[in-house]
C-alpha cells in the first residue's frame, strides 16, 4: 500500500493538515501536497478508468505528464474535469471525484470493454464507419458516444473570473529549475531584461530530489542563493505556477498563470494568461522520463522511477512498502537509493542492460541491493494494484525466470527532452541514437524577423541530461560568460535504448504493453496500424489515437514512434515526430476568455440618451455594438401594440427618435467635392452651401453598400451621413481609397458621429415643437425641405436638417454629446402638450416601408445595385465616373432578368414572413426549384390596417397587378405586385 | 445653455489604483501638413503648445498637443475653451488645406492613478509600460476598444476612448483594478 512516511518531505508542512475528499471519502493531506501526494499518502492508488477498456488506472507520474491521475475537481460553478492530481496544489475542502467509471471506480461496468478488447483494435472507430454501411448510425454511433470523452462537462456557469495581462521582455526563461535560473542569471548579468516563468509552484526542479551538488553547495541552498541573486536584479521577473503554453512567431508567448488555482473561492482571478513579446526563449523546459514497454505496465502501482522519488523525498509517500525497480539506464538506481534511505524495501532493480558498471549501480549493490543485469519485466501479476513482477531474460520471449512479490515497480525507459517550445514554431529536431532520444537542432532553430534562432533549450531540455553538462550548456544559452557553476553527481553510464521489454515478447504480451495510457494504446495497435499500411507517424498518431489525449503523448510518443519505427523496418529518425502544437499543457478556456464576460463580454455603445431610454422601459434592438430602442411599451402593451401606437402618434401628432447612430463623416478640402462624386453616384459637388441631398455610395463591384444625406456645410466641406452600421467602415472605405489610390487629392476626412447626439423630431407637430424651443427659424420660408440651418435651439448650439425618413414633416436636430440628454429632455417637456412620444426602430421601419424607402441590409445584401431598387434617379448620368460605374455596365448589371424592387400587397391583407420566396415553375441544375422574387422588407403597417411588403421579383416593375404564390412553412400566400410607395405618393405630407 | 454632462458624469471606481472618469475636456482634431511651419505657429498660436514629434505630446499650462498621425494632431484644451480655440485654429490656417473639427464630445478620458496605475493598464493594452515614456502618446487598444493613452504625471495614466464605449471602459479598468489581483511577482 501506499503511505505517508513519519519523516522528511522537503515540500509539506506537517503543522498545516488540509481535510479533502475523493469520491466522497474524507482524506487527509498537507500544506505543499499536490492531489496526486495526498491520495497517495491515503493510499488511493486507483484514481480513474481508461478511455476504451476501462481498466484501473494509478498515478503514473509526479508532474505534467501524468496520463492518468486526472480528476473532476470543485462542486457546483467551481467544477472542472480532467484536473491533473500531479500538478493540482491540495487545498482546504477539495473535492475531487473519479472520472470515466460506472457505476464506481472499484466496480466498473465500462471494464467489459476490457474483454472485448480484441474487437476494439486499432482504429476500430473507423473501421466502424465502414461495414456494414448500416451499422454506424443505428448500432456503433450511439454506443461508441455513449462511452466517449473522459471528464463529465460542468453544468454551471463558472464563479471564478479571468484576466489577462501583456509583457515585454528580451529574454524569457521557460522553466525554474537549475538549468532555467543559470540561463536566467546568465543573461540577467549581460544587462538584458529576463522574465523566469516556471509551471510548478517551487523553483529548483528536481535538483534537490536528486541530490546534486552545485558549486558544493546542496541544490536547494544554491536555488535559494541563484534566486537571491535573480531578484536583487531590477532587470529579473520571476514568476511561479505560469506555464508557458506556446512560443509562436515573431516572439510571441503565451503562458498561463495559475493565480488562485490553489485559493479558490479568494477574490482573485483564477488564471491570468500572459500575452508576451520576447525578443529570445531560452527553452529550460528539462526532460521528461519515458516508461518501458511490458505487459501489465499499466497496471496502478507501475509508476515512473523519477515519479517514484518525487513522491518520497518532495512530500514523504512511499508509494509502496516494496517497490521493484525496472530500467535500462542509471537514473533510476536514485530512486532505489531514496527508498533505502527512506527506510523502503527495494527487492531488486531489473536492469535491461547486460553488463551494468555505473557508480550509482555499485553504490545501490553496496547497500545490498539485487541488481539483476539483462533482465526484464515478463509481466506485471496484479489487477487494481501491482502484488508482484515476473522476471525475464530482456533477450528473450518472456519465460518467467523468477516471480517477485511487490506493490509498486518503478520503471525508467530513459527520458526525452521537452523540446515542444522549441518545435512549435517550427525548430527541427535530431536523434541522438546513443541514448535514444530527440534533441532540438541548434542548425535548424526557429528564426526571428532577423533570420537568426529566437529559440535555444538549455541543459536537460537541450539534451545535457548529466547535471555537470546540463548547467555548462543553460549558461551558454544564456549568453554567460566566466566560468558556469558546477555541479557534481556521480557518473552515469549510458543507457540502453529499450522499445520492448522483453526484446522477443511474443502477440500476448504485445497485446497487454501500454504505449498511451489514457487513450489505451498498445504496442500490438501500433503494430497492427504498420500491418495495415500505415507508414506516417502523422496518420498512426489519429489511426491509433497514439498521443492524442489530454497529455498530448509527452510519456508516450517516442515508445509509439520507436515501435512503429521497428514494425516499419526503419530508423526512428525516418518516421520523425508528430508535431508539437500549442498548448504545452491544457489552458483554461476561462483564460482565453480572459475579463470578456458578463457586462464586458462585448463593448455595448450607448448613446447620451441610452439611460433615459433604459429608465423608460426601451425594448432593445442591438444594431452593430449599438443598443436602440426597438420600441417604449407601456403597460400591458404587448411590442407590436407598441410600434403601432408610435407609428400612429408620429403620423398624426409628434414623435421623438434617437438617431444618435447615425455616422456622420467630415469629408473637407479643396479635392472633397471631386472626391465625393467618386464616392457617390450622384452629384456632390454642385450641391449648394446649406442643401441637403440624399446618396448612394457603391462598392467598385457596382453594388450598393451605403446610403444617406450628405449636407455641403461650407465652400470647401461636406458632412456625410451613413448608416449607423456604415460608420466605421464608410470611414475606412474614404480613406482607403484617398491613401491608397488618390493620394495626391487634397481631402481630408474626420468621423465625427460620436461628437454629436441627434433627435428626429418627426410630424406634424414636428414645427411647432422647434419653434417653441426657440431660437432657429424653422418656417417653410427659412428653412425647406432638404436644407439646414445652425444656430442655438433651447440655448444648445444646435444644427438643424429638414430631412425626411418617415415621409412627415421632419427635422433631425444634431447638437454636441454632451448637451444631447438635454436636447432630449427639452423636447420632452416642449412635447408634452403637442402629443410628444418617442419612437423606436421598429416605428422608424414602418413608417419608411410605408413610404416605399429602402434599408440598406433589408433591400441590400451585397448582390444589389441600386438600378435594382429603382434608384436610377439618384445616379448622374452626366458623370464620366463614379465608384462601381463601370460594374453596373457590365452585362449581367444590365440584364433586364434582373430581379428589381417592388411592393407587395396580400390579397388577405395578411403579413407576409420576412424572406420568403415565391417560386417559379421548372427546376435549375441542381434540381432545386426555380423562383422569381423573395421578401426584403415586410411590416403590419397601422396607418393602412394591413401588411405591406417590398420584394425583390424578376422583371417586378414590368409585372404590376400580377399575383405572385409566396410560400412560407408549406403555406401559399398569394400577393399582388404594386407601386411600393404605400402612403403619400407624393410627397404633401413632408413639404407642408 | 444646460451644462456638459461627460459620458460617465464623473464616475470613479477604487482599486489598487484609482480609476476616474474626467471629462468634460475640450478636444480638437488638427489635420494638415505638420511639416509645414505655419501649422506649427498656428498650433503655438492657438494652444502655447510646442509641435508634439512624433509619438510625443506636449504641454503648455492646461493644454496639450497630442501627436496622433503624420497629418494628424489631438490638440487637449478645457472643454469651455474648445470652440473658441477651434475657430482661432480655424482662422490661423484660412487658405491652407487643413482641417479643424471640435470632437470634445465624442470621447471620454479617464485618469488611473497610483503607483500601480501600470498594472491595470498592462492588463488591457498590448503595450511596454516598463519603456513608455513619460512625453509619448500611445495609440493603442483596450480589450476590444481604441484606446489613446500618456503619462499624464508622475503615478497617472490618461486615456481617452469614445464616448460610446465609456461604460465598457470603465468597467474593463475598474475589473483590472480589483485588490489582490495586481500583477507583482512571486
Amino acid at each position: 500500500m501506499s503511505t505517508r512516511l513519519a519523516t522528511g518531505g522537503r515540500l509539506i508542512d506537517r503543522t498545516a493538515p488540509l481535510a479533502f475528499s475523493f469520491d466522497g471519502r474524507a482524506l487527509r493531506g498537507y500544506a505543499g501536497d499536490t492531489l496526486a501526494a495526498a491520495l497517495l499518502a491515503n493510499d488511493q492508488m486507483l484514481i480513474a478508468r481508461s478511455f476504451k477498456y476501462h481498466r484501473p488506472r494509478g498515478i503514473l507520474a509526479a508532474g505534467v505528464e501524468e496520463p492518468n491521475a486526472l480528476v473532476g475537481l470543485g462542486q457546483g460553478p467551481r467544477f472542472e474535469p480532467d484536473q491533473r492530481t500531479t500538478t493540482t496544489e491540495l487545498f482546504a475542502g477539495a473535492a475531487t471525484v473519479s472520472q470515466n467509471a460506472w457505476p464506481s471506480l472499484n466496480l466498473d461496468v465500462g471494464a467489459l470493454n476490457n474483454l472485448a478488447a480484441r474487437f476494439l483494435p486499432a482504429g476500430f472507430y473507423y473501421k466502424t464507419f465502414m461495414f456494414p454501411r448500416f451499422a454506424w448510425k443505428h448500432l456503433f454511433e450511439p454506443v461508441v458516444r455513449l462511452s466517449a470523452g473522459i471528464g463529465r462537462a460542468p453544468a454551471e456557469p463558472d464563479a471564478d473570473r479571468y484576466e489577462q495581462a501583456y509583457d515585454f521582455t528580451d529574454v524569457l526563461v521557460a522553466g525554474g529549475g537549475i538549468a532555467g535560473l543559470t540561463a536566467a542569471l546568465a543573461a540577467a548579468q549581460n544587462g538584458q531584461r529576463v522574465l523566469v516563468l516556471e509551471q510548478t509552484a517551487h523553483w529548483g526542479g528536481r535538483a534537490p530530489v536528486d541530490g546534486i551538488a552545485i558549486d558544493g553547495k546542496p541544490a536547494d541552498a544554491w536555488v535559494a542563493e541563484t534566486l537571491a541573486a535573480l531578484k536583487a536584479l531590477p532587470n529579473v521577473t520571476l514568476r511561479r505556477r505560469t506555464m508557458v503554453a506556446g512560443v509562436h512567431d515573431h516572439g510571441y508567448v503565451i503562458a498561463q498563470e495559475a493565480v488562485a488555482d490553489h485559493l479558490p473561492g479568494a477574490d482573485l482571478p483564477r488564471h491570468r494568461l500572459w500575452r508576451i513579446r520576447a525578443g529570445r526563449v531560452i527553452a529550460a523546459t528539462g526532460a521528461i522520463e519515458r516508461p518501458l514497454a511490458f505487459a501489465g505496465n499499466d497496471i496502478p502501482g507501475v509508476m515512473l522511477a523519477a515519479a517514484v522519488r518525487d513522491y518520497v523525498v518532495n512530500w514523504a509517500v512511499s508509494p509502496g512498502d516494496r517497490t521493484v525497480v525496472v530500467t535500462n539506464n542509471d537514473d533510476a538506481y536514485r530512486t532505489a537509493l531514496a527508498l533505502l534511505d527512506a527506510g523502503l524495501v527495494v527487492p531488486a532493480i531489473l536492469d535491461a542492460r547486460a553488463s551494468v558498471t555505473g557508480a550509482l549501480p555499485a553504490e545501490a549493490r553496496a547497500r545490498g541491493i539485487r541488481v539483476l543485469e539483462g533482465r526484464g519485466v515478463a509481466k506485471i501479476k496484479g489487477g487494481k494494484r501491482v502484488t508482484a513482477v515476473q522476471v525475464c531474460a530482456q533477450a528473450g520471449e518472456g519465460a518467467a525466470l523468477e516471480t517477485i512479490a511487490c506493490d509498486c515497480v518503478a520503471m525508467s525507459g530513459g527520458f526525452s527532452p521537452v523540446v515542444h517550445l522549441f518545435s512549435q514554431p517550427g525548430g527541427k529536431l535530431a536523434w541522438d541514437a546513443a541514448n535514444g532520444m530527440f534533441t532540438p537542432d541548434p542548425a535548424r532553430a526557429p528564426t526571428g524577423a532577423d533570420g537568426r534562432p529566437f529559440v535555444t533549450c538549455a541543459g536537460a531540455a537541450s539534451g545535457a541530461l548529466l547535471p555537470a553538462v546540463c548547467l555548462a550548456d543553460a549558461h551558454a544559452a544564456g549568453g554567460g560568460t566566466g566560468p558556469a557553476p558546477q555541479a557534481t553527481a556521480p557518473d552515469e553510464a549510458p543507457m540502453q535504448p529499450v522499445w520492448m521489454m522483453p526484446q522477443g515478447a511474443p502477440p500476448a504480451l504485445r497485446a497487454k504493453m501500454w504505449l498511451d495510457f489514457q487513450n489505451d494504446v498498445k504496442v500490438s495497435d501500433v503494430q497492427l496500424a504498420a500491418r495495415e499500411g500505415y507508414v506516417s507517424v502523422e496518420h498512426t498518431k489519429r489511426y491509433t489515437t497514439l498521443g492524442m489525449a489530454s497529455d498530448q503523448g509527452k510519456i508516450s510518443n517516442i515508445n509509439g514512434l520507436a515501435i512503429l519505427s521497428d514494425a516499419l523496418g526503419q530508423p526512428i529518425p525516418a518516421t520523425g515526430t508528430t508535431t508539437f502544437r500549442p498548448p504545452y499543457a491544457p489552458i483554461s478556456f476561462g483564460a482565453i476568455a480572459g475579463e470578456a464576460r458578463g457586462e464586458i463580454f462585448q463593448p455595448l455603445r450607448r448613446t447620451p440618451m441610452h439611460g433615459w431610454h433604459e429608465e423608460n422601459g426601451a425594448h432593445w434592438e442591438p444594431v452593430g455594438l449599438w443598443r436602440r430602442p426597438y420600441c417604449y411599451p407601456r403597460a400591458g402593451e404587448t411590442h407590436a401594440q407598441a410600434v403601432n401606437r408610435e407609428v400612429a402618434n408620429t403620423r398624426q401628432h409628434l414623435g421623438l427618435l434617437d438617431a444618435s447612430t447615425l455616422g456622420k463623416i467630415l469629408v473637407k478640402g479643396p479635392d472633397a467635392g471631386r472626391f465625393l462624386d467618386m464616392l457617390y453616384t450622384g452629384i456632390m459637388s454642385t450641391l449648394p452651401v446649406g442643401k441637403c441631398r440624399y446618396g448612394l455610395m457603391c462598392s467598385e463591384n457596382g453594388f450598393l453598400i451605403d446610403d444617406g444625406v450628405v449636407v455641403r456645410l461650407t465652400e470647401d466641406s461636406w458632412l456625410c451621413h451613413t448608416t449607423t452600421g456604415g460608420a466605421d467602415r464608410i470611414h475606412a472605405h474614404m480613406e482607403d481609397w484617398l491613401q491608397c489610390e488618390w493620394w495626391d487629392w487634397q481631402v481630408y476626412t474626420a468621423n465625427l458621429t460620436e461628437q454629436f447626439a441627434q433627435v428626429a423630431v418627426v410630424g406634424p407637430n414636428a414645427r411647432k415643437l422647434l419653434q417653441a424651443l426657440g431660437g432657429i427659424d424653422v418656417s417653410r420660408e427659412a428653412l425647406p425641405f432638404m436644407t439646414f440651418a445652425e444656430g442655438t435651439l433651447a440655448g444648445i448650439p444646435a444644427r438643424v436638417f429638414r430631412i425626411s425618413f418617415s415621409g412627415e414633416l421632419s427635422y433631425e436636430v444634431a447638437v454636441p454629446a454632451s448637451h444631447g440628454l438635454a436636447l432630449w429632455h427639452a423636447c420632452l417637456a416642449a412635447g408634452a402638450e403637442l402629443g410628444a412620444m418617442p419612437y423606436g426602430t421598429e416605428a422608424l421601419h414602418v413608417m419608411r416601408a410605408e413610404k416605399g424607402f429602402i434599408m440598406i441590409g433589408d433591400e441590400t445584401d451585397g448582390t444589389v445595385i441600386p438600378q435594382d431598387l429603382g434608384l436610377g434617379w439618384a445616379i448622374s448620368k452626366k458623370k464620366p465616373d463614379y465608384i462601381g460605374k463601370r460594374a453596373q455596365e457590365r452585362t449581367h448589371m444590365t440584364n433586364p432578368d434582373r430581379w428589381k424592387l417592388v411592393g407587395l400587397e396580400t390579397l388577405d391583407g395578411s403579413v407576409l414572413p420576412d424572406g420568403v420566396l415565391a417560386p417559379a415553375p421548372g427546376v435549375n441544375a441542381n434540381g432545386q426549384r426555380l423562383t422569381q422574387g423573395r421578401v426584403t422588407s415586410t411590416y403590419f403597417s397601422p396607418t393602412l390596417g394591413r401588411g405591406i411588403a417590398m420584394g425583390l421579383v424578376l422583371r417586378g416593375p414590368d409585372r404590376m397587378g400580377e399575383v405572385l404564390d409566396f410560400v412560407a412553412g408549406g403555406k401559399t400566400i398569394k400577393a399582388r405586385i404594386c407601386d411600393q410607395v404605400f402612403y403619400d405618393k407624393d410627397g404633401e405630407k413632408q413639404n407642408v | 445653455m444646460s451644462e456638459p454632462i461627460s459620458a460617465l458624469g464623473g464616475a470613479s471606481a477604487e482599486g489598487f489604483a484609482r480609476v476616474t472618469e474626467a471629462g468634460p475636456l475640450g478636444m480638437i482634431t488638427l489635420r494638415g501638413d505638420l511639416a509645414a511651419p505655419a501649422v506649427a505657429s498656428a498650433v503655438k498660436a492657438a494652444t502655447g503648445c510646442a509641435l508634439p514629434a512624433r509619438r510625443a505630446i506636449t504641454t503648455q499650462g492646461e493644454n496639450s498637443a497630442a501627436w496622433m498621425s503624420p497629418d494628424e494632431l489631438l490638440l487637449l484644451v478645457p472643454y469651455p475653451e474648445a470652440a473658441a480655440t477651434s475657430a482661432t485654429l480655424e482662422a490661423a490656417l484660412k487658405g491652407r488645406h487643413a482641417l479643424v473639427a471640435n470632437v470634445s464630445d465624442a470621447r471620454a478620458l479617464f485618469r488611473v492613478t497610483g503607483p500601480k496605475a501600470d498594472q491595470v493598464l498592462a492588463k488591457l493594452c498590448p503595450v511596454d509600460f516598463a519603456t513608455l515614456p513619460a512625453a509619448e502618446i500611445r495609440r493603442t487598444r483596450a480589450a476590444q476598444v481604441a484606446a489613446a493613452l500618456w503619462r499624464s504625471n508622475p503615478d497617472e495614466i490618461s486615456l481617452i476612448c469614445f464616448r460610446s464605449v465609456a461604460r465598457y471602459m470603465f468597467d474593463l479598468l475598474a475589473v483590472s483594478a480589483r485588490p489582490g489581483s495586481e500583477l507583482a511577482p512571486g
